[in-house]
């Protein structure tokens, strides 16, 4: 029988505000490969920065019981040193480094103090003979490829004698051959003895190697299914994963829809840095007028990328398709064209992308269109002042003031301010990237009625969303994307969670 | 009670806008104590004046470069170049000195939009260009000057660095005051107190005033104060020095750009948040590249100012001017990461540096001491500015 490596019992983490896991539970057994699966933001890593330690013991509550004994972990080495070892989305390698200085990277080879470079070396050689990678140990690990860095990053784990290895999103990098090696390489050490934690929204991944899979939801663990025992079908999975009901939260809205404002035609990116790399595939959508428009994809599947990349090319290279807005073709290679021609696009990430922190809020809010406020290249305060004194009033700004510093105002305020400056840059098409990302649950109302408001003063919403309820709550239509791919385009009376995933998983044909 | 604490918070809010003023008059009146009075005798008062003007035309510059998250450490090479360019027009070309004065702020946009190129559209950081800058500049000026001095320079170009307003007017033998400069700073007092009471009558119409009215005459009562004991004191000695006009003019004008001006608040906005900036159509580059065509116009009026106070263009003018401009900006209030920083606030740890040298100087401390304690006053003013933001925080 199956001997129990890993149980945690009953964890609760909580941030301030939000229940971000509650009572989790999951068992792992000796030698399996586990996959964890779960919706962006179910709390998936969460659980896994518990586990390893990220999240100290302490700040949250439940039991941790590794090889039987209750582990408190006050860090990452601790984790590391009861065996295991977690390998991030984002790889924590340094560049200009060695392949064999990094997998001794704080665990050095050294003899009286000083490095043993014959040994790092060697070891070194051993242990990417173990992951199969045939590199010489002393290239430096920027030259060569993010599925080989994959490798490097299990060689580290391998040589700091891993029991437990945890591997967020390992694929979401690769391209299929790198993906079919590495998996090929977890299944490989499932038969040395080593128990590997796989969190994937790659539900095919998932089948092919997984022994179990336990499925996460709102920070619940909702189920875990025995792979090997019964026929579990991909559609069974993504039904523990989007099984929650359809809440009430949004407010009514009668769309009125006017004539197409927004078309994107043929639309293909490529990464900035990997030119080779494809992140938006020959994509097509268009947005009419009052019409509000969702784009659902998991992580990873260039929906930022696609939304940027139309926003003045402000992502990626090598970009070809037409962009045409009420008909005929237009041109946006910075972004100031693009909002030349009526375009804004409010970024999911307000802290880096989105306001200027240090600035007060009506600084921010006329930022993307001062040239409106000024005359003679002076800008007249006293007009700006008024101007975001009515934004503060009209979208419920809570400040005392206009001057107050953005940096700390809550998230939900914080994305007024972002929503304030593109309204008064004037749009016709406004694009919101996970508009509701971090906001509670009042705000995240309050959002909805302003896309609303929008949509009925007859502009063209795209919004990005993570969370398919609330694509399904206020979209009249919903593009799905996987891989940079367009995969659907589906109207709101036919679209459910599930169809939606269907849709948002389907591989390359 | 609750007034009472009200206004001790509101005090505790100004800290770090009125700290820096504060800690100017503290050492004005720790060195006239020390020094006996000599330090705001006319004739001492005069001099800290022509004596930092270089560096606080400098100090404008920068604080605008620090605001955008850049550094420059050529200017005093870039002074220097100027310097020596314009000498060479003005003694071997002939040219007037007035084509002499034009021809250096030329050359000063020239280097400007050299360094502004590798910087905004190379994409090299600032410290590395413009300290390479600081070495092609200074190499040049002496290739320019073939390791000599240029000297004398005519009466008028020299009137830049050490003249006076009108001075054949009211010569010092017919009147115990200088009128002109009495009448100069009437009229600048009652532009700033009209100018206040302006903008406070706008703010309290637009229901945004949040400034006691107490607080308000308080400031209004002693930046008038300050500027006629400047004036009073001026006029007692030769009168106005032509630099400080020039450089009243500065301080008005670009305090106008970066509060007011689009080019400001874009300055602004690319140094609290490139990124955030950038996705509101604003053009990075081009701002970058502005900044330091602006820097080298400054840097050059620095080195034209510096040569005819000297009078004369040597290879080793405007050493380490960069150092002493770097400094003013961070004591008045910029911020290393960018974003924060104001023009008032570099001009005041401009005269606090130089307030220090003079009054050091006066004392007869050795050089060696006034490099120690400058360096300490850099540190802690800082560490105040770091301590005060993370308490604001917290």
């Amino acid at each position: 029988m199956a001997h129990t490596i890993l149980e945690m019992k009953d964890i609760t983490k909580t941030f301030p505000g939000v229940k971000a896991l509650q009572n989790v539970n999951l068992q792992v057994n000796r030698g399996e490969v586990h996959a964890i699966c779960g919706e962006n933001g179910a709390g998936k890593s969460t659980l896994m920065k518990v586990l390893s330690g990220v999240y100290p013991h302490g700040t949250y509550e439940g039991d941790i019981v590794f090889e039987n004994d209750v582990m408190s972990f006050s860090g990452i080495r601790d984790s590391e040193k009861s065996g295991i070892v977690i390998i991030h989305q984002e790889l924590a390698l340094s560049p200009y480094l060695s392949i064999a200085e990094n997998i001794f990277l704080g665990n050095e080879q050294s003899k009286r103090g000083f490095i043993d470079w014959d040994s790092t070396n060697q070891e070194a050689a051993k242990l990417l003979a173990r992951v199969g990678l045939k590199e010489n140990p002393i290239t430096p690990v920027s030259q060569i490829g993010v599925g080989k860095q994959q490798l490097v990053e299990i060689a580290k784990a391998l040589s700091k004698d891993v029991k437990l290895l945890i591997l967020d999103e390992p694929t979401a990098a690769l391209n299929d051959d790198d993906s079919a090696h590495l998996l090929d390489l977890i299944s490989h050490l499932r038969g040395q003895g080593i128990t590997s934690i796989i969190i994937s929204h790659k539900l095919n991944e998932i089948k092919a190697i997984a022994d179990k899979v336990t499925i996460i939801r709102d920070g619940r663990t909702i189920e875990t299914l025995d792979l090997q025992e019964d026929e579990i079908s991909e559609e069974r999975i993504i039904k523990g994963m989007v099984g929650r009901d359809l809440e009430s939260r949004y407010p009514d809205r009668t769309p009125a829809i006017g004539d197409e404002v927004l078309r994107i035609e043929d639309w293909t990116v490529h990464h900035p840095q990997d030119p080779n790399r494809v992140i938006v595939d020959h994509a097509n959508l268009n947005v009419r007028a009052g019409e509000v428009v969702g784009i659902a994809g998991l992580m990873g599947a260039g929906r930022t990328e696609l939304a940027m990349s139309v926003f003045g090319r402000s992502y990626g290279k090598g970009i070809t398709g037409k962009l045409y807005k009420n008909g005929s073709e237009i041109r946006a290679h910075s972004v100031k064209e693009a909002i030349g021609h009526g375009l804004a696009y409010a970024t999911e990430d307000r802290k880096q992308f989105g306001l200027n922190l240090i600035e007060d809020i009506k600084r921010n809010i006329s930022m993307a269109a001062l040239g409106k406020l000024a005359r003679g290249g002076f800008v007249d305060a006293g007009r700006e002042t008024v101007v975001a004194n009515d934004y503060r009033k009209s979208m419920n700004i809570k400040a005392p003031n206009v001057e107050a510093v953005t940096g700390k105002l809550s998230g939900g305020n914080q994305q007024k301010v972002v929503l304030s400056k593109w309204m008064f840059s004037d749009p016709d098409v406004l694009i919101l990237d996970e508009p509701t990302r971090g906001i509670d649950v009042g705000a995240k109302y309050e959002i909805y009625t302003i896309i609303n408001k929008l949509a009925s003063e007859g502009k063209a919403v795209i919004v990005i969303s993570s969370e398919l309820p609330e694509l399904l709550g206020i979209c009249d239509r919903i593009y799905t994307l996987s891989e940079g791919r367009i995969t659907a385009d589906v109207p709101i009376a036919e679209a459910n969670p599930e169809v939606l995933m269907q849709y948002m998983t389907k591989e390359k044909d | 009670m609750a007034t009472i604490k009200d206004g001790v918070d509101f005090l505790a809010s100004r800290l770090r806008q009125i700290g820096i003023f504060l800690a100017l008059i503290v050492i004005i009146a720790l060195f006239q104590v020390l020094t006996g009075g000599s330090l705001l005798q006319p004739a001492n008062v005069t001099n800290i004046v022509v004596q930092n003007s270089y560096i606080l035309i400098l100090a404008i510059g920068m604080v605008m470069i620090i605001i955008a998250g850049h550094i420059d450490l050529s200017v005093g090479s870039v002074a220097a170049f100027v310097g020596a360019m314009s000498g060479v027009m003005i003694t071997q070309w002939g040219w007037p000195w007035w084509a002499g004065i034009l021809g250096g702020l030329v050359v000063g946009a020239l280097v400007g939009a050299w360094q502004g190129f590798w910087v905004a559209y190379i994409g090299i950081p600032a410290f590395i260009v413009t300290l390479a800058g600081m070495l092609l500049f200074r190499g040049l000026t002496q290739m320019v000057l073939g390791n000599q001095q240029i000297t004398p320079f005519p009466t008028e170009y020299r009137q830049l660095g050490g003249g006076f307003v009108f001075p054949e007017l009211f010569p010092a033998a017919t009147s115990p005051m200088e009128w002109i400069t009495v009448g100069l700073g009437v009229i600048a007092t009652v532009l700033l107190v009209s100018q206040q009471v302006r903008a406070r009558a706008h703010r309290v119409k637009l229901g945004l005033e949040d400034e006691p009215l107490a607080w308000f005459l308080i400031k209004l009562l002693f930046l008038g104060g300050i500027i006629l004991a400047i004036t009073f004191l001026l006029a007692s000695f030769r009168g106005t020095p032509i630099v400080l006009v020039v450089l009243g003019v500065l301080i008005v004008v670009y305090t106008a750009v970066m509060n007011r001006s689009v080019f400001g608040r874009h300055v602004y906005a690319r140094g609290g948040n490139q990124h955030a900036a950038e996705l509101s159509g604003i053009n990075v580059k081009k701002v970058d590249f502005y900044l330091f065509v602006n820097m080298g116009v400054l840097a050059a009026l620095a080195g034209l100012v510096f040569t005819g106070r000297l009078n004369s263009a040597g290879p080793g003018a405007g050493n380490l001017f960069e150092l002493d401009a770097i400094a003013a900006a961070f004591i008045g209030g910029a911020a290393v990461s960018g974003g924060v920083g104001t023009v008032v606030g570099a001009i005041t740890g401009g005269l606090i540096m130089g307030v220090l040298n003079n009054g050091m100087s006066l004392m007869g401390i050795g050089t060696d001491t006034q490099q120690f304690i400058k360096g300490l006053v850099l540190l802690l003013a800082v560490a105040f500015d770091v301590w005060n933001k993370r308490r604001n925080r917290g």
